[in-house]
């Protein structure tokens, strides 16, 4: 069962996640829960199948799933909650968060810090303004990705792969596997966009070639993709006329980039940064709202999957800190209780603290009047901390009393104070 | 035995597009035996998917014409007609804006043309009461006619729900059903022969949009009326990014209505279309050209786009079917005219043809043209007692309040499992639009239906969900799953399985 309140709520559960939810609980958070839209743990992981996980981290080369299981693992033993299959539909500057999901119905969580680690998304043919028919074939190198590796099915037999990022080129080998025909890497860049080591054991090893300086000029085919035209760019990118080639395909893939994933984000007043598209940070990844901090790919897109660990480690680090902060102040600050012939007292919560350096005043105004001499006492439950002689009170005529510094030693242990009116005989 | 007829009914429909589906409502009304048939495997792909969703004030038409008559007539249907069948439908109002003083004088005279066509609520605006209206517009405008009954609909869900209505209303509708020829007794059309078998008819009613033509020539009837598609592109941004109030045409020129800037009912900006002569009725592709033909024309309205263009989420293109056909009128000199006509050559054919812009905005004008036009030839339209106008609005937890949407969720945890994260669109969503009256059976279908894989990631996270959901309500394999009909699978094939 989860809770209302908690130290520390972590949105997403891919690494960055993972990671700041184990540090915010080894930092001094009690309570941490981690929501994930997926039915599991592990977040994009779980889909990168292929190995070059943990190298930095663990000086071991994992698969995805084999980097996630450890810190899921860890997670789980240090007894963070998490709701899973879960979607996180609102959050706001209070950091009270709104989720949904079909197991555990619609709550409402408050939490003392927020980790945000939504991940990114996948560019998309519209906004690389893609022209062309809008056939089924056309599909993000992630979806193809999560097909494949998760529910098992290949999207096609003939592919071409536009953008030599990392997952278009993993994925160009992984097809390959399967038994599919990679036909072409095309980049629109003169020069690769993803890691040297993806493009020699992916590409350059199975002989799938890679055409820097091109780009799709159009998709074909009304229902299935039939092929697509590629055409070379010149050094302002456009299209050269009198190089299109058809390359009969019936699968293209787009590995265009990605985008910090930041639409919550937004929601809750964070202030993004239109350069990475993710939230501006401070060296705690804490972000313009107090309390809420960003691990991961929601801040900028990270080539190796152990700096996003590391940031992880280091936000959910700095959101415990925050929490703690946080559960401290409440536990300072004590309600005052409007006791017998008491209707109500302002200030309505004390914080303990101020009451060493200087006086606090109780303001108050009584339910019936009394028209003989009265004590005001203020009591923690079990001893009067202080009071006050009146010669009358009345309904019209507000009350006061003090709490002085030299209370603080009985004051502190208190959970509340409560401010009775009496009669002095 | 192939030409056995199957069924007989009062009158067979021929396309399922937004007129089509129209007809087959107001025809629901009657004591008859009714079947729509459309060739995809969803009513409301072709023009009707792809428009600019807008209902036309009628000023735009040549006076005399049966375009002019049938936007006017149809555009004061549609509060009603919204509120029957329960679409999202806003009359927001529309400019005409002006750059120069020429043009001004262009949308004056429009404005005449708006009058004499009988359009209620027009004005004309300064250029300085356009821009303290319209925050976004350009600092050139120099004036607008301002028509306050130009409206915004969501017209995949206005041919849904008219279909749904239908369907509730006693009329047949069979998808992927492709008419293929008439079955002729003499002058008389007695039934319609389809890829699914021939069904008897005494009334065939055209509606087949870009192939109208091919079905009319099939009937013998108009052999000079050609169809041209004519491509329309696209492009929609993200709603976070601006926000447009109303529509804003430009001023038109003798190449048509121009290249507008408007808003969806779901708070998208929409910015197009160009107009561009076609052969192939199929290809609906965007080209490089026209993407930057209609970015211009959007920034001559909107300078305030110029840094948008990231914000781009979707591109489309859409064919409008411009047919050939003269204005009845001989004094009104005008060649792509809407045909409405039980012609005189065949008997039993209604003939509906060219029905391009303001198709949408007619069509209600045009179901109620057929019913006169049938009454006329003798036929009987007697009432149903039991014909039940209303379709309710099927629930959309996006659009719910907060606690609305606790109540959905705590009696149909279904409602609970957000699919596409971007629109909110929920599992509960998509399986009630599977079972409905008119089933969404691909993944195109359920999109047009809950605005699924509309957003910003455009299906990236989605898809592969709203294909597992297909396929287990479908009870089917996720290899049968399409995006828009049996030729466009997703899948192909199982990934390796190791033995044993």
């Amino acid at each position: 069962m989860t809770k209302d309140l908690y130290d520390v709520v972590v949105i997403g559960s891919g690494p960055g996640g993972l990671a700041a939810a184990i540090a915010a609980k080894k930092n001094g958070a009690d309570d941490v829960l981690i929501i994930e839209r997926d039915v599991e743990l592990g977040g994009i992981l779980l889909q990168c199948i292929h190995n070059g996980f943990g190298v930095e981290i663990f000086k071991e080369d994992l698969p995805g799933p084999g980097y996630a299981q450890r810190f899921i693992n860890e997670a789980l033993s240090l007894g963070i909650d998490t709701l899973l299959d879960t979607m996180v539909l609102d959050i706001n500057a209070n950091r009270r968060l709104y989720v949904t999901s079909k197991r555990h119905g619609f709550k409402e969580i408050h939490s003392r810090a927020i980790v945000l680690a939504m991940g990114c998304r996948e560019r998309t043919r519209a906004q690389i303004n893609l022209p062309g028919s809008r056939p089924a074939g056309v599909y993000t190198a992630g979806t193809a990705q999560r097909w494949t590796n998760v529910e098992g099915y290949m999207p096609g037999s003939h592919f071409v792969i536009l953008g030599s990022g990392d997952i278009g080129m993993i994925m160009a080998r992984r097809l390959t596997f399967e038994g599919a025909k990679v036909e072409r890497v095309l980049e629109l860049m003169p020069y690769l966009t993803g890691l040297t080591r993806n493009y020699v054991q992916c590409l350059l090893d199975y002989d799938i070639p890679l055409q820097l300086h091109h780009t799709v000029n159009r998709i074909i085919g009304n229902h299935r993709v039939e092929a697509i035209e590629s055409v070379q760019v010149d050094d302002r990118l456009q299209p050269i006329a009198g190089t299109e080639e058809i390359i009969p395909c019936d699968t293209l893939l787009l590995s265009v980039g990605l985008i910090p994933e930041n639409e919550l984000s937004k929601m809750a007043g964070v202030k993004i940064d239109p350069i990475t598209n993710g939230p501006f940070v401070n060296d705690e990844f804490q972000t313009n709202v107090p309390g809420i901090f960003a691990a991961g790919n929601v801040v900028h897109v990270y080539d190796l999957v152990d700096w996003v660990t590391e940031a992880g480690f280091s936000a959910g680090a700095s959101a415990a800190r925050y929490a703690v902060a946080e559960r401290q102040k409440e536990n300072r600050s004590i309600p005052m209780i409007a006791g017998e012939n008491v209707r109500y007292i302002v200030p309505h919560r004390l914080d303990k603290s101020h009451m060493q350096e200087e006086d606090i005043r109780l303001q108050m105004r009584v339910r019936n009047p009394i028209e003989e001499p009265v004590w005001v006492e203020v009591h923690d439950g079990s001893n009067l901390i202080t009071r006050k002689a009146e010669q009358y009170v009345r309904p019209g005529e507000m009350v006061t009393v003090e709490l002085k510094p030299k209370h603080f030693a009985e004051v502190e242990k208190a959970q509340s104070l409560t401010v009775n009116i009496v009669k002095r005989k | 035995m192939e030409d056995a007829v199957q069924e007989k009914y009062d009158a067979i429909i021929i396309g399922g597009g937004v007129v089509g589906c129209m007809v087959a409502r107001w025809l629901s009304r009657y004591e008859m035996k009714v079947l729509l048939i459309e060739k995809c495997s969803d009513i409301g792909t072709a023009t009707s998917s792809a428009n600019t969703a807008i209902v036309h004030a009628g000023y735009d038409p040549l006076p005399g014409t049966l375009k002019a008559r049938m936007n006017v007539e149809g555009n004061k249907m549609w509060d009603q007609l919204a509120g029957e069948l329960n679409f999202a439908f806003e009359r927001r109002g529309d400019y005409v804006v002006a750059t120069t003083d020429e043009e001004f004088e262009t949308v004056k005279t429009l404005m005449k043309q708006g009058e004499e066509n009988g359009v209620p609520g027009m004005i004309l605006l300064s250029g300085e009461e356009v821009k303290s209206r319209e925050p976004e517009i350009t600092p050139n405008v120099t004036g607008a006619l301002w028509a306050s009954t130009g409206g915004i609909c969501d017209p995949f869900a206005v041919t849904v729900a008219a279909a749904e209505n239908a369907v509730m209303n006693g009329v047949k509708v069979m998808l992927d059903t492709a008419f293929e020829d008439f079955v002729m007794e003499g002058k008389r059309i007695v039934g319609v022969k389809t890829n699914k078998g021939t069904f008897g008819c005494r009334w065939a009613i055209n509606s087949a949009g870009l192939y109208a033509d091919e079905v009319m020539h099939k009937a013998g009837v108009r052999p000079e009326f050609v169809i041209k598609p004519r491509v329309g592109e696209y492009f929609v941004l993200d709603r976070a990014e601006i926000t447009i109030n109303n529509v804003l045409f430009p001023t038109p020129t003798s190449k048509g209505k121009g290249i507008l800037v408007t808003t969806t009912v779901h708070g998208n900006t929409i910015i197009g279309p160009n107009s561009v002569l076609k052969d192939d009725k199929e290809l609906k592709a965007v080209t490089r050209e026209g993407m930057n033909e209609i970015w211009d024309g959007a920034l001559k309205l909107v300078p305030g786009l110029a840094d948008k263009r990231r914000c781009i989420i979707a591109v489309f293109a859409g064919n409008r079917p411009l047919g050939n056909a003269p204005c009845k009128n001989p004094a009104v000199k005008y060649n792509s005219d809407f045909i409405i006509e039980i012609p005189e050559e065949v008997q039993g054919f209604v003939n509906l043809g060219g029905i391009e812009s303001p198709g949408l905005t007619s069509a209600p004008a045009i179901a109620q043209e057929v019913v006169n036009l049938l009454k006329e030839a003798g036929e009987p339209m007697q009432e149903k007692a039991d014909w039940n106008p209303i379709r309710l609005p099927r629930i959309h937890f996006r659009d719910l309040e907060r606690r609305d949407q606790e109540k959905l969720v705590e009696k149909d945890p279904r409602y609970g499992r957000v699919i596409c994260r971007c629109e909110n669109v929920t599992e509960g969503d998509i399986i009630a639009e599977i079972h409905a009256p008119i089933p969404a059976t691909n993944y195109d279908a359920i999109k047009r239906r809950t605005w699924c894989g509309t957003g910003r990631c455009q299906g990236g996270f989605d898809m592969p969900r709203v294909v597992a959901i297909l396929a287990k309500e479908l009870g089917v394999s996720p290899l049968e799953i399409s995006k828009k009909g049996d030729e466009s699978k997703f899948l192909q094939r199982p990934t390796k399985v190791t033995e044993g």
